[in-house]
């Protein structure tokens, strides 16, 4: 865990900076406009909360953060990487170290126990087995899951699946986690349990955080930021005060 | 990613789907199976025909004739050499002289001549031929009945097959059932025969040609002279040999053989006698030709080239290996070319179902790439899938190849057996096949990978993971 000083100091450095992100692609004869000229700044450690209807383009800007996709035009720079210019291998390199990713379908390999999923970053960051194994028993030992180690995916209740994909998205202690509606699949009371793990991951361990939802109740209890998108356009953004660690149960309604 | 590491998940994802993957490793095993079947009855083959060239005692040993006789006309050194008319007589102090040459454990004239046998006494004209006792070894008395020349000079004879069965006034009709040795023997072995012949005697009676009456010079040539006598030998029959003189060279080109030594001191008139009346002394014969037995068959081509140096002709059974060597490769290109032709098919059985694994693991290469796989990790798994696909099928085909050649082994030896006729080993599986097979198969597999693993490699993570 990170100390104080250092959390503050990573505050205000710039995590994310688009400027002018364009994605765009064809569909047939028309021309989807995903993310349509969006600029923004995401200081280091921030809880953003990407917000809109389906088809806003909130996850389309999500893969483009993430490396996963590449912009049109504009740029989106990740701790003063300009991931346009990074070549496939870097790009592969950058989410391999940089990112850590969470989604609303888990994506666990479904061939693969909790604790290989969980180390497969590391098999591709080419860790030495041993130090594999210590470090994926940790993360699954942080989300609570070390009890379910040898377990197959599909043994595995919702709550758990997600637990398991966020202790895969920390293995390689990345600066930045992106959640693409963590909690769209699950119950209230297990999709509590996750967004305080993401709290909690963002408070203590100093991460920047980006969460993809269409709750906006969600949004408002954990996020410091609500961004709003429409249409590939940003329409606002807006400061919010989250609410006090999640001792209450009031929103989060799947 | 490391190499285990991939292996490891390579092997696990075939694991996933065990049905599908069996059946293409499967797939490639046939094929590894075929090639390995038809490689290795190429490779028994060969071994077959070397180890018959080996046994029969010809593999190490040199024909010499001179250069007057006219066999092997037309060959390059025949047309480019010395006058064989000025060549040296093969004779004697000749047979001495390679004697000692270096690796040359014997030399013995080959002693060929066609003579009256008289058998129960009906005359039969045929072709006899001296053996020496190491001829014993030769394979081509593994089918004999009877027993060998008890020694050197025994009167004993080995009579052909055919040979008896003319003797016995046997001779089957074209198609029937051919008699057993076996039968042949029961009558013959013990008897007696009657050779008549023709003995080159001393040269007591003089020259009754009135050479000098013509005014040439009395030379040397003139002590060449000889005397022929009509003699008649005893000869007891000891073996018949069950082989086809026809497919035979050199001195088992005949129907009756007599003991070397024996048939040297019977001083039977030889051609060549006549031929050389001119320049050989009356007192030593020409050889129309000798054998040279090599040490090692390693050998033989430097005694070769000292013979020849001699100012003799030559010819062994490398010069026609060579050939038979040839034709072997020819053989191997074919059985090679349709073996692979089952490993082609199954190759692209390898590029089928690495196709079907990225669309139904489409999800899962998103997944990797998403959580920081690269392009060449995703690729470099599905080349270890496709090779380990290669090495297993490879492994089981060698197998599979092996237990096929050794079922139809045996049932051709099964049915050799029915005919009577000695069981071969015609197939083998070499160590270098076995090597080369899964290689081979991880080749191939490699190579039907790269469709996939570069379509798996450029998957976009987004695409991928945009649906369920």
């Amino acid at each position: 865990m990170t100390s104080a000083p250092v959390i503050a100091a990573e505050r205000f450095t710039t995590a994310i900076r688009s400027e002018n992100l364009c994605r765009h692609y064809r569909m047939g004869e028309t021309l989807i406009r995903a993310v349509d000229g969006v600029s923004l700044d995401v200081p280091s450690g921030e809880f953003v909360a990407l917000l809109g209807s389906s088809g806003s383009g909130k996850s389309s800007i999500l893969n483009l953060i993430a490396g996963l996709d590449r912009p049109t035009s504009g740029s989106v720079i990740v701790q003063d990487r300009d991931l346009a210019k990074l070549s496939r291998e870097e790009l592969a390199k950058y989410r391999l170290h940089v990112v850590g990713m969470v989604f609303q379908s888990f994506n666990l390999i479904p061939s693969m126990t909790l604790a290989e999923n969980v180390e497969l970053p590391l098999r591709f960051a080419e860790v030495e087995r041993g130090r594999r194994e210590s470090l994926a028993r940790e993360a699954l030992e942080r989300v609570g899951l070390k009890a379910r180690m040898s377990h197959r995916p599909s043994e595995l209740s919702g709550g758990e699946q997600q637990r398991a994909a966020l202790a895969r998205a920390l293995i390689n202690r990345p600066k930045l986690l992106l959640a693409d509606e963590p909690t769209g699949n699950l119950d209230s009371h297990t999709g509590t349990e996750i967004m305080e793990m993401l709290r909690a991951f963002n408070q203590e361990l100093g991460m920047t955080v980006v969460m993809v939802t269409h709750e906006r109740v969600l949004a408002e209890r954990y996020a410091q930021r609500m961004i709003f998108l429409a249409d590939g356009k940003l329409i606002d953004d807006r400061p919010n005060s989250p609410s006090a660690f999640g001792s209450s149960r009031l929103g989060g309604q799947s | 990613m490391k190499f285990p590491d991939l292996t490891e998940l390579a092997l696990r994802n075939l694991r996933e789907s065990m049905l599908r993957n069996s059946l293409t490793t499967m797939g490639i095993s046939v094929g590894v199976a075929s090639l390995v079947a038809m490689l290795s009855l190429g490779t028994g083959l060969q071994q077959l025909f070397s180890r018959r060239l080996e046994k029969s005692g010809l593999f190490d040993t040199i024909f010499v004739t001179s250069r007057r006789e006219m066999r092997g006309m037309g060959r390059a050194e025949e047309r480019n050499g010395p006058n064989p008319g000025e060549s040296r007589l093969l004779d004697e102090p000749a047979r001495l002289e390679m004697q000692s040459l270096a690796n040359v454990s014997e030399v013995y004239p080959d002693i060929r001549f066609s003579t009256e046998l008289r058998f129960e006494d009906k005359p039969h004209l045929t072709m006899l031929s001296a053996m020496p006792s190491s001829a014993r070894s030769n394979d081509a008395f593994d089918g004999m009945q009877g027993r060998f020349f008890s020694s050197d000079d025994a009167a004993e004879v080995i009579l052909q097959k055919a040979f008896a069965e003319e003797l016995l006034g046997k001779t089957p009709p074209l198609g029937a059932p051919e008699p057993s040795v076996a039968d042949l023997a029961k009558p013959l072995l013990g008897k007696e025969l009657i050779m008549h012949y023709a003995q080159r005697g001393a040269a007591t009676p003089p020259p009754t040609l009135g050479i000098d009456a013509a005014g040439n010079k009395d030379t040397d040539v003139a002590g060449a002279s000889y005397s022929v006598i009509s003699r008649e030998q005893r000869l007891t029959i000891v073996g018949i040999s069950d082989l086809d003189p026809e497919s035979m060279r050199g001195p088992l080109r005949a129907r009756v053989f007599l003991p070397l030594k024996f048939a040297e001191n019977l001083h039977v008139v030889q051609l060549t006698d006549l031929r050389e009346i001119t320049r050989a002394p009356n007192s030593q014969p020409a050889y129309s030709s000798v054998s040279v037995r090599v040490k090692d068959p390693s050998k033989i081509q430097g005694v070769e080239d000292a013979i020849k140096q001699m100012g003799f002709h030559t010819f062994s059974i490398l010069d026609a290996s060579h050939s038979l060597q040839q034709v072997f490769r020819v053989l191997y290109a074919f059985l090679g070319i349709f073996g692979s032709l089952a490993l082609a098919v199954a190759s692209i059985g390898i590029v089928n179902t690495l196709v079907m694994a990225i669309l139904e693991r489409r999800r899962e290469i998103g997944i990797m790439k998403a959580i920081g796989a690269s392009d060449s990790d995703v690729r470099k798994l599905f080349f270890a899938e496709a090779g380990a696909m290669g090495i297993l099928g490879g492994i089981v085909g060698v197998l599979l190849g092996w237990a096929i050649g050794q079922i139809i082994n045996f049932g051709t030896n099964v049915w050799l057996k029915s005919q009577s006729i000695p069981p071969e080993h015609f197939w083998a599986v070499p160590l270098w096949l076995v090597v080369f097979a899964i290689g081979f198969a991880f080749l191939v597999s490699l190579f039907s990978g790269l469709y996939p693993a570069g379509r798996a490699a450029r998957l976009d993570p987004v695409q991928a993971l945009r649906y369920e």
